[in-house]
């Protein structure tokens, strides 16, 4: 059974989890630095263009060698320095760390990086996409060997909510152990799909505008009961509005969110 | 258990972003080395983001906060946690002279075994070519391998020009590129179960049986020998340690007799596959060098005598490198493996 995540428990007790790279992405990613190889080696071949005129016999020779080192190195000396990525991986957001979560260590990068010969056999990674693809943790023969797993860092964006609430008054807030209390039930799932609903509100026809906040509405509500005084006369909009307001930001005007954003400034790393 | 969000970050912002700061400093200096009091801070700030995220896991609405400090938690840990040996600054020469002999020596098995593959497909190749001449075709890929030994000695020894004149240096590097090529991929080989690593040395070792009987039986033992030895005695001998260390991660795969999981024993090789073939390629630029710059050149320009001197030379300076080279500083901990550095402390 194929698992999206990678979990590891600490000793701690903790469990955090890791998403893991599918044999697509990493496809892209790794096409994109093929194409990087590619633009180094002719460069480098326009460069040594004009050598060639001054000694045919040296400037050969630096390409055999440059194209090899070039063509292997690539992989290990990105993946070092940049602890995981290479140019396509972090356009992809892809990062390979330690099946473990332990540290990356250099052996481990050169080995990955040797066994692609293997991967890449008969072409166009057959042997590592078809290993990729039934193995549970999508390792490639070369993640096998080295004990690593390339994980998935999606961009973590801060909804604007600002833009959905505009300062308005909101009722729930007049209930503060109600709103905690909701706070607590709603799932990361659930608080992402109300703001991408009020995001995109302008998306979708009237019709099934009302009818899908009518729905979630009618689930958040059944969640946490607040006194009519607080529902009553708003739109099942509204209702969505002043639910993302409660569970995003969690005190009035403040900038609490803020706080945490300005945290999680850079969460890939 | 309902938390007070804001005074919560408020609280504890300060630390994850200390622990933050530690980790950046720690993965951008590798050699960086904590004092007690830096380290015991470290842990602290480890173990409260740790019991914080714990605490965020049950607040769910806050899937950023969350997300950021499993990744922070995820850094802190492969620090923490992380029980192999230290990436120490490196130093080329020692690595060389002892980390490479040494772990040659520790791996010791694995190459008599591929010792003794290549040996086999050299008594194959031997006799195919004795009682069937005619495969030669099919077991010798090289055309200049094809003629007759006599004639091509006779025409090598009348050359009156340098055939490879001007492209010397292409060639070498043309041969050190290839040769390591197919070093890694002898190794990466492995990762069949030793299948088609055992295939590769098989086959290196037809190809030099049928050659070297073809040319013995031609009477043409000494062109052999000085054609040969002056780059053959670290080429072969660098294929045959790149096929130890593919079937290293064989054994490691097959786990045969050993009662450790898997990820387990590939990490116990690792090290020292990385290690041997650093090393194999070192040998092969070597063995490049002369091949293109005086395996090419036979008598009168060369006489044989130097050349088949120059190889024994070599061989016994490399038999002398492989056996002895680090062996007074090389700690009886060593010949364990890797599982006696898992025993170590963590960085401190």
């Amino acid at each position: 059974m194929k698992t999206a995540a990678l979990q590891i428990r600490t000793p701690e007790g903790i469990i955090f989890s890791q998403l893991l790279a599918g044999p697509v992405t990493r496809f892209l990613a790794w096409f994109i630095d093929i194409l990087c190889i590619g633009a180094l080696l002719s460069c480098l071949g326009k460069l040594l263009f004009f050598f060639q005129i001054l000694n045919a016999n040296l400037a050969a020779a630096f390409y055999t060698l440059a194209f090899f080192v070039i063509s292997i190195g690539y992989g290990i000396l990105l993946e070092w320095f940049w602890r995981g990525q290479t140019l396509g991986k972090k356009l992809f957001r892809l990062r390979v760390m330690d099946a473990e979560g332990m540290r990356l260590q250099f052996n481990q990068i050169v080995t990955r990086n040797l066994i692609r010969f293997v991967d890449s056999l008969p072409g166009l990674y057959l042997v590592g996409g078809v290993a990729c693809l039934v193995h549970p943790a999508c390792q490639r023969l070369g993640d096998i060997a080295a004990n690593t797993v390339v994980v998935s860092n999606p961009r973590i964006t801060e909804p604007d909510i600002n833009q959905l609430l505009a300062g308005k008054y909101n009722s729930l807030r007049n209930y503060p152990h109600l709103a905690a209390r909701l706070r607590q039930s709603i799932s990361p799932i659930e608080a992402a799909l109300t703001v991408q609903a009020l995001l995109r509100r302008e998306e979708f026809d009237p019709v099934a505008r009302i009818e899908l906040f009518a729905e979630l509405a009618g689930h958040f509500r059944s969640r946490v009961e607040f006194p009519p005084e607080a529902t009553d006369g708003i739109t099942n909009e509204q209702y969505l509005r002043n639910l993302a307001d409660i569970l995003y930001r969690t005190r009035p005007e403040a900038s609490t969110h803020k706080i945490a954003g300005a945290a999680v400034s850079d969460p890939s790393r | 258990m309902i938390i007070d969000l804001p005074r919560f970050l408020a609280a504890e912002r300060p630390y994850w972003i200390a622990l933050e700061r530690a980790l950046d400093k720690l993965e951008a200096e590798p050699n960086y080395r904590m004092g007690l009091e830096d380290l015991q801070r470290f842990h602290l700030l480890y173990e409260r983001t740790a019991a914080d995220l714990a605490r965020m896991i049950t607040f769910s609405s806050e899937p950023e906060t969350r997300r950021y400090l499993e990744h922070l938690v995820a850094r802190g840990y492969g620090e923490i946690h992380e029980t192999r040996q230290n990436q120490r600054r490196f130093f080329p020469i020692q690595w060389f002279l002892q980390t490479l002999p040494q772990t040659f020596r520790r791996q010791i098995r694995a190459f008599w075994l591929s010792l003794a593959i290549t040996l086999a497909g050299c008594a194959f190749g031997g006799f195919a070519i004795a009682l069937d001449p005619a495969s030669k075709s099919a077991l010798m890929p090289f055309s200049h391998l094809l003629q007759d030994p006599a004639r091509r000695v006779a025409q090598e020894e009348k050359a009156t020009e340098d055939r490879l004149a001007g492209q010397k240096t292409s060639f070498s590097a043309f041969l050190m590129t290839h040769n390591i090529k197919v070093s890694i991929f002898t190794l990466a080989l492995g990762m069949t179960w030793g299948i088609g690593t055992i295939l590769m040395l098989f086959y290196n070792g037809i190809m030099l049986g049928a050659v070297a009987v073809d040319y013995i039986l031609a009477g043409q033992t000494k062109f052999l020998l000085g054609w040969l030895l002056p780059h053959g005695v670290i080429e072969i001998p660098a294929i045959l340690i790149a096929g130890q260390a593919g079937l290293m991660l064989a054994l490691a795969l097959i786990g045969r007799g050993k009662r450790i999981p898997l990820k387990a024993r590939l990490r116990e090789v690792s090290r020292d596959l990385v290690t041997l073939i650093f090393g194999v390629g070192a040998l092969l630029v070597w063995a490049g060098f002369v091949e293109a710059f005086l395996s090419q050149y036979h008598e009168p320009i060369i006489p044989y005598a130097m050349k088949i001197s120059f190889g024994l030379v070599e061989l016994i300076l490399l038999f002398l490198f492989l056996a002895r080279s680090g062996a007074v500083s090389e700690p009886p901990g060593d010949r364990k493996g890797i599982a006696s550095v898992a025993s170590r402390s963590p960085r401190s």
